[in-house]
């Protein structure tokens, strides 16, 4: 009984505050850029729009069109199950969990880009080309960050990986895991989310064509991502094990506010990159998780 | 406390390798390179905060402004005067040669740990630290068109050399350390006035047209 409450708590908690990362990101974008920008809670809004709407489908399209947004949703909040917070641990623990979120994060992404595939548009199918050929820059480095933390504490158990710090490597870990946030969630210095050019989208490209619910499970599914990345880069930075539970929810609150007002200074401030520079920055983000690695590896060896 | 400051100020050294590989713009290639030379300066007053005297003091300050303040002057100077465009062509590209200055650097920790060192030097990266910065400039020389680039290339490897050199900093006269600081810029001098000069016979500073015979 305890069990399910507990997974019906922390469901609610990630499902509901999840849409407040992307709001407090505009805001913070228009109050750098002096406006007063749409209401923090302007993506609850947008959900419920959307949610009431019908689904328009490409005569081309077969169900994997609907089945795709799906999946990447349901992959999504399974991933979010398992990723501890705080003090409370996580809902499901088991060792090698860390390796299923990383495969989860991926199905996310492959239904995602098929579902962009079924509508047989070519703009859509460019967009999930970008998507993907980043994402495996992206993967190397988060893997790489992954393998850092594991050797640092000698587990593979997200649980016992994210709770002490990161130690020495800490700076290093917390560069490469934020520019693999800022890629993997379509931010700035790698994808636009606000413009309006088809030429120039990633993410926004292969949504182009979905409406309805499926946009809404696309949308809420990428706020979901945010707030799990946001998650993971404070718990594997911050020390949560040393201190007493109530501070530990409180860093942890902080911290990923404090990642979320980071990712939208980071949009005002900031142009896009040139596409043929996105490799350069994603290499490095790959080689600082290397380094934290070497760090760990090096500091646990003596 | 001072090995400590010392191994972070050495990172903080190799971490300026893998950005002069990255950068793409020779302003920023230079500045990497001028922070360099200024982070190796304070490390002779790290090493021997004990026993301060006047020899390692001094060393350190023509150091610092030798090559983070002269070199760089000069350098930008050049660029200016001979009118270069500030883009850097790589032979290489960016992420090659980052992905082989990092595996460099990590070959060069790993060298360093199978050499013969010294009970006091087995601690620290110096040595790592100097293999990875003469390899990071072996990089620039090869992999980078503009002989702008190519100089601040030779600059790092020099830095490498000097790293290699504060493992000895007793036992070498001060006469060698400044010769050494001379030779740097007047040679850096000596490459600021042949930049011009190619910029004008050339028209550019493409290293590779200089392979081809004119009349």
């Amino acid at each position: 009984m305890i069990t399910i409450l507990d997974l019906i708590l922390r469901l609610a908690v990630w499902l509901l505050l999840a849409p407040l990362l992307p709001g407090i990101i505009n805001k913070v974008k228009a109050w750098v850029a002096g406006r007063r920008g749409p209401p923090a809670l302007q993506l609850y809004y947008d959900l419920a729009k959307l949610w009431r709407k019908g689904v328009v489908m490409s005569t081309l399209a077969s169900p994997g069109f609907i089945a795709g947004p799906a999946v990447a949703w349901v992959a999504l909040t399974t991933a979010s199950m398992l990723m501890p917070l705080g003090p409370t641990g996580s809902a499901l623990s088991f060792p090698g969990d860390v390796l299923l979120l990383i495969y989860l994060l991926a199905l996310a992404r492959f239904c995602t880009a098929w579902a962009a595939m079924e509508t047989g548009s070519a703009f859509e199918g460019m967009g999930a080309a970008r998507e993907v050929s980043y994402a495996v820059l992206a993967e190397a480095a988060i893997v790489a960050a992954v393998l850092s933390l594991s050797v640092q504490t000698g587990s593979v158990s997200l649980v016992t990986m994210l709770l002490p710090s990161a130690g020495a490597g800490a700076v290093l870990l917390a560069a490469g895991l934020f520019t693999v946030l800022l890629a993997e969630n379509c931010r700035v210095p790698f994808d636009d989310p606000n413009t309006d050019l088809e030429l120039t989208m990633i993410h926004e490209v292969m949504v182009l064509d979905h409406s309805g619910p499926p946009l809404a499970a696309i949308l809420h599914g990428s706020s979901v991502k945010l707030l799990l990345f946001a998650v993971l880069l404070v718990q594997a930075v911050l020390p949560m094990r040393e201190l007493p539970p109530l501070a530990a929810a409180g860093a942890l609150l902080a911290g990923v506010l404090a990642v979320t007002v980071g990712v939208g200074l980071v949009e005002s401030l900031l142009a896009r990159l040139a596409f043929r520079r996105v490799p350069l920055l994603l290499t490095t983000a790959f080689l600082l998780c290397l380094f934290a690695l070497l760090v760990a590896w090096k500091g646990g060896a003596k | 406390m001072s090995a400590g400051t010392l191994n972070l100020l050495i990172g903080l050294a190799m971490g300026l390798n893998l950005l002069a590989l990255a950068s793409s713009r020779l302003p920023s290639l230079i500045r990497a390179m001028s922070l360099q030379g200024g982070v190796l300066g304070l490390m002779p007053l790290i090493m021997e905060h004990e026993a301060l005297d006047w020899r390692v003091v001094t060393v350190a300050l023509a150091t610092m402004i030798g090559k983070g303040l002269i070199i760089p002057w000069l350098l930008r100077r050049a660029m200016r005067a001979a009118n270069i465009e500030r883009e850097i062509q790589p032979f290489l590209g960016h992420v090659p040669s980052l992905l082989l200055g990092a595996g460099g650097t990590i070959a060069a920790v790993a060298l360093a740990r199978a050499l013969p060192l010294l009970p006091e030097h087995a601690g620290t990266l110096l040595v790592p630290g100097a293999i990875a910065s003469m390899l990071t400039g072996f990089i620039l020389l090869i992999g980078r068109v503009k002989a702008i680039s190519q100089v601040c290339g030779y600059l790092i490897l020099e830095n490498g050399i000097y790293l290699f050199g504060l493992l000895l900093i007793h036992s070498t006269p001060l006469l060698v350390e400044s010769g050494i600081l001379l030779d740097v810029t007047v040679g850096v001098f000596v490459i600021g006035i042949i930049v011009d000069r190619i910029q004008r016979a050339f028209d550019s500073l493409d290293t590779r047209k200089l392979t081809t015979l004119r009349e």
